[in-house]
């Protein structure tokens, strides 16, 4: 007897679950394990005077976002669109 | 309730075997539904670590930072502005910060270079980042030769390496001593970078920058608050990249929705009509109807959120890294901390599984409640 297309799909959606269930596991495992880790970071920024984190090397502006002139953006090359790819995470200010 | 369930399970495999005649649709169906959830969720789950891992970090950072600005832009600042600010009331400590940036030919990279303000080693000596050991294919104990600001050569020992733990806040870091940061560079004495200000009350740090900025006119004081805010608006949901894949994400499930709301193919048109002629309720061919959304959808939303978490923190986010990375010469680390929460998988579900679903019950309670002689006929 072939079983109903309904129990494949249910068993399809139970075995989603238990791998969401797997996933928020290894999630909180992971936070445990390596909150040490973010402690020991946030150590090194306070005893460093650190003001950024090290994400995209590639310019003074996306290095330290925090710390950038107010005109940064275009000082490289005024007019030109932005040519960075980390520039399409870092939004422009907000207008008033 | 048994008699109910009983009922919806022959209706899910009505509607499973409905979706299997039309298999190549149905699936194409699913994998860019799920393609899009997968894209979304990716960059959702991503830049919530990051924001996360911002703000457990960076609340160790400096409470106020002095630059000077000069024709618009940060320039260094004479040793006089120290006495200055120390003298405003509420300051504690104030001290002169040198850091700056150092591109390396060789590597083609850029290097933070900074003077930590109790640094351990001895001049000659450089503690540095492991993307800079790893660029130049560096360990304790070798040299490193960097051009200094007369042309010559600074060779600088390496001390020890940061460990790769902290690659995330010091992968590009160069630490030297004063002296020789000055070397580098030709910073004359009595100039700093900016000032590290520590302020008694943290309630008072917005009232004593502003006051900072009134004794001094081209300073320009950054409090922590907005670095925090700064780093959090990076990663916001409304910025640059999470909004050009929501938008076409968004697009995407446009099209999809007005496809389905446009009508039903000729078939499923006459697959209703024949259902109603054989005693189907309108009522039975809608809950059908939803079934079918709800079945594609969740499916879909099961694997693109499966996959998306594997993407972002079991695989290193290989496929969004590159975008990342961009022009990089030193790159980031992207092991990160899975911080997932309940409104994220809300939202998600909400922006992509109910617009769906809702889609597909339109044009098929319009087709389910007209005559099913004339929907059979084909004169519709």
């Amino acid at each position: 007897m072939t079983p109903r297309r309904s129990s494949a799909y249910l068993a399809f959606l139970a075995v989603a679950s238990a791998l969401g269930v797997a996933a928020a596991v290894h999630a909180k495992a992971e936070r445990t394990r390596r909150g040490p880790e973010l402690e020991a970071k946030a150590v090194i920024v306070r005893s460093l005077g650190l003001t950024d984190l090290c994400l995209f090397t590639e310019a003074r502006y996306t290095r330290h976002p925090s710390q950038a002139d107010r005109f940064s953006p275009f000082q490289d090359s005024p007019g030109s669109p932005e040519h960075f790819p980390a520039g399409s995470i870092v939004p422009p200010p907000r207008n008033p | 309730m048994r008699h109910a369930l009983e009922r919806h399970r022959y209706l899910l495999d009505f509607t499973l075997a409905s979706l299997a005649r039309r298999k190549g649709k149905s699936l194409a169906l699913l994998v860019v539904y799920a393609a899009v959830v997968f894209a979304l969720a990716s960059v959702l789950f991503f830049t919530e670590a990051l924001r996360r891992e911002a703000r457990a970090v960076l609340r160790g950072a400096p409470e106020l930072l002095v630059q000077r600005t000069v024709a618009g832009r940060h320039d260094l600042l004479p040793a006089d502005w120290i006495p200055t600010v120390a003298g405003i009331r509420g300051v504690g400590a104030v001290s002169g910060r040198l850091w700056g940036y150092y591109f390396d030919p060789l590597t083609r990279a850029n290097f933070t270079v900074m003077v930590p303000e109790k640094f351990w080693g001895a001049r000659g000596e450089a503690v540095v980042g492991s993307g800079v050991a790893r660029a130049r294919g560096l360990g304790a104990g070798d040299a490193l030769a960097l051009v200094a600001s007369g042309g010559r050569y600074l060779t600088l020992a390496v001390r020890e390496v940061v460990p790769a733990e902290a690659e995330r806040v010091a992968s590009d870091l160069v630490l030297v001593g004063e002296e020789d940061f000055r070397e580098l560079f030709g910073v004359a004495p009595g100039h700093y970078t900016d000032l590290s200000v520590a302020v008694r009350n943290a309630k008072e740090v917005g009232v004593v920058a502003r006051k900072v900025a009134q004794a001094l006119p081209d300073a320009r004081p950054i409090t922590r608050s907005e670095l925090l805010r700064t780093w959090d608006s990076v990663f916001d949901w409304r910025s640059g990249l999470v909004v050009l894949v929501l938008a076409g994400a968004v697009l995407a499930f446009g099209i999809v929705a007005w496809d389905r709301a446009s009508g039903l193919s000729a078939e499923e048109r006459r697959e209703i009509g024949i259902l109603k002629a054989i005693g189907w309720e309108t009522s039975d061919v809608l809950l059908m109807k939803v079934w079918e959304g709800a079945a594609v959808s969740i499916a879909a939303f099961a694997l693109g959120v499966l996959a998306a978490y594997g993407h972002v923190f079991l695989g290193r986010l290989a496929l969004l890294a590159p975008v990342l990375r961009g022009w990089s010469t030193l790159q980031p680390d992207l092991r990160l901390v899975p911080f997932v929460d309940a409104l994220q998988l809300v939202s998600l579900f909400f922006l992509t599984v109910v617009p769906y679903t809702v889609a597909t019950i339109v044009p098929a309670w319009r087709a389910a409640t007209i005559d099913p002689d004339r929907v059979m006929r084909g004169t519709l």
